[in-house]
């Protein structure tokens, strides 16, 4: 995500933008004829669905190879080979993997273009577009006030959205219980590019200050106690009563899937916007299968 | 001072690498048991310049630029003497190159260049001083005890 310029970027949700009727049904063909390789070394359900939806959507289709074949191949056979045999097969892979780097090796030897869909606890840059599409269309990228809350040092999707955040100039809050912070270097980072970053642990301290709450799930194998995982995972969820006197336009979001963070009941408030970001998914994955495969003609 | 081992008459001189530095910059060039050449190695010899410094002769083979270039992840300082009938004939300070491939492997574990794939690792050149590198496939950085990551 480091690579992508805000007008690189900024061309993406645009075109994500017009596709978006498409996305809701519309009938298109502008990829009719295409193939998408689906490599998933690793189970996931959202991302590799909506890959194959954004696919079907724009009239092309899929081959897919799931984590059982996934990992037959990858015991046996170098995953260069496995990438040059099937990108032979297709005309765009997706690849998710439980290596770092494997994305950018695919790309070495893939004869077509590669979509990283996550490389262990590296990247997931389509899910950081996402995320950037869904504030663009709910909220604005501009003059932003972002909270990150959660568990902030092992969350890939909060590392590689902070760096995306970074070119827009977002005022960015980071809340975390102490054992979760951001990595340092990422912060000092951002510091270097004139982000403006403040650091607490207290929730409730910045609820009401802020434009975006994009929450992630405090993982319970992170925490060794189980009491200490239950203090802090209550301590981070947000439910109706936290969101009193929260600005009216304020949304929350969160990657998916949840588990307690979000309580049930914050869904029927105006603010939960997890679910429509979960479908942007679709005309993000859209627009770039559409940049990288389409005809370039139409 | 009186040197130990008397100058070659053709070569290469490796001169001003850091004390200690002497096996990894063999390490680095690729020299091993299996090399013909004669190498003489010299170590702590006492340097004006940083106290002590060890210095690396390679008989009868001039070293090209692009691998010698290579040592300078360990030894920044070091100078290289290129010697034709005893005379030097061209010397220069090593230069680190924008890409180092091969050399080091990544620190980490999680890396696909750390697995069998058919690749060499490969790490960017951020900064030279202080030196900061960085891994082109997982783009996790090295900074420090950069020897022990020697390939």
């Amino acid at each position: 995500m480091r690579e992508f310029s805000r007008d690189e970027i900024d061309s993406v949700l645009d075109l994500a933008e017009s596709l978006e009727p498409y996305a809701r049904g519309g009938k298109c063909e502008a990829l009719s004829g295409k193939i998408l390789a689906l490599l998933f070394f690793e189970p996931s359900t959202r991302t590799r669905l909506s890959f194959e939806t954004a696919m079907m959507r724009l009239g092309g289709k899929t081959l897919s190879l799931g984590p059982a074949e996934g990992s037959a191949i990858a015991k046996g056979e170098s995953l260069a080979d496995t990438i040059r045999v099937i990108g032979a097969y297709a005309d765009a892979l997706v690849i998710r993997h439980p290596k770092e780097g494997s994305a950018r090796l695919a790309s070495q030897f893939s004869p077509v273009p590669v979509l990283n869909a996550g490389d262990g606890a590296g990247h997931h840059p389509t899910q950081t577009l996402l995320d950037l599409y869904t504030i663009r269309k709910e909220s604005s990228l501009e003059n932003l006030k972002i909270a990150l809350v959660g568990d902030l040092k092992y969350g890939r999707t909060v590392h590689s959205l902070a760096y995306a955040l970074a070119l827009y100039g977002a005022d960015i809050t980071l809340v975390s219980p102490p054992t979760l912070e951001m990595p340092a270097q990422i912060k000092l980072d951002l510091a270097g590019k004139g982000t403006s970053v403040y650091e607490t642990h207290d929730l409730d301290e910045v609820i009401r200050d802020v434009d975006v709450l994009y929450v992630t799930r405090i993982q319970r194998e992170r925490f060794p106690d189980p009491y200490e995982y239950q203090k802090v995972a209550k301590s981070y969820r947000i439910a109706p009563e936290n969101l009193v006197g929260a600005r009216e336009g304020l949304i929350i979001m969160h990657p998916l899937p949840r588990v307690d963070e979000i309580t049930p009941e914050v869904d029927e408030t105006e603010h939960a916007v997890y679910f429509k970001q979960s479908f942007y998914g679709v005309p993000v994955r859209m627009a770039l299968l559409k940049m990288l495969i389409g005809d370039r003609l139409d | 001072m009186k040197l130990r081992v008397t100058p070659i008459g053709n070569g290469t001189v490796i001169d001003h690498i850091p004390a200690g530095q002497a096996l990894n910059v063999l390490k680095i060039l690729g020299i091993d048991r299996t090399t013909e050449a004669t190498i003489s190695v010299l170590m702590n010899v006492t340097s004006r310049r940083s106290g002590k410094k060890d210095i690396v002769k390679v008989e009868d083979r001039e070293l090209e630029e692009e691998e010698v270039n290579k040592i300078s992840l360990i030894a920044p300082g070091a100078t290289i003497n290129i010697i034709r009938n005893r005379q030097v004939v061209e010397k220069y300070t090593v230069d680190m190159p924008d890409l180092i491939v091969g050399v080091l492997r990544c620190p980490n574990p999680s890396c696909i260049s750390n697995t069998n794939e058919p690749i060499k690792s490969q790490l960017l050149v951020k900064s030279k001083n202080p030196v900061v590198l960085r891994c082109v496939y997982c783009e996790q950085p090295i900074t420090e005890k950069i020897a022990d990551y020697l390939i």
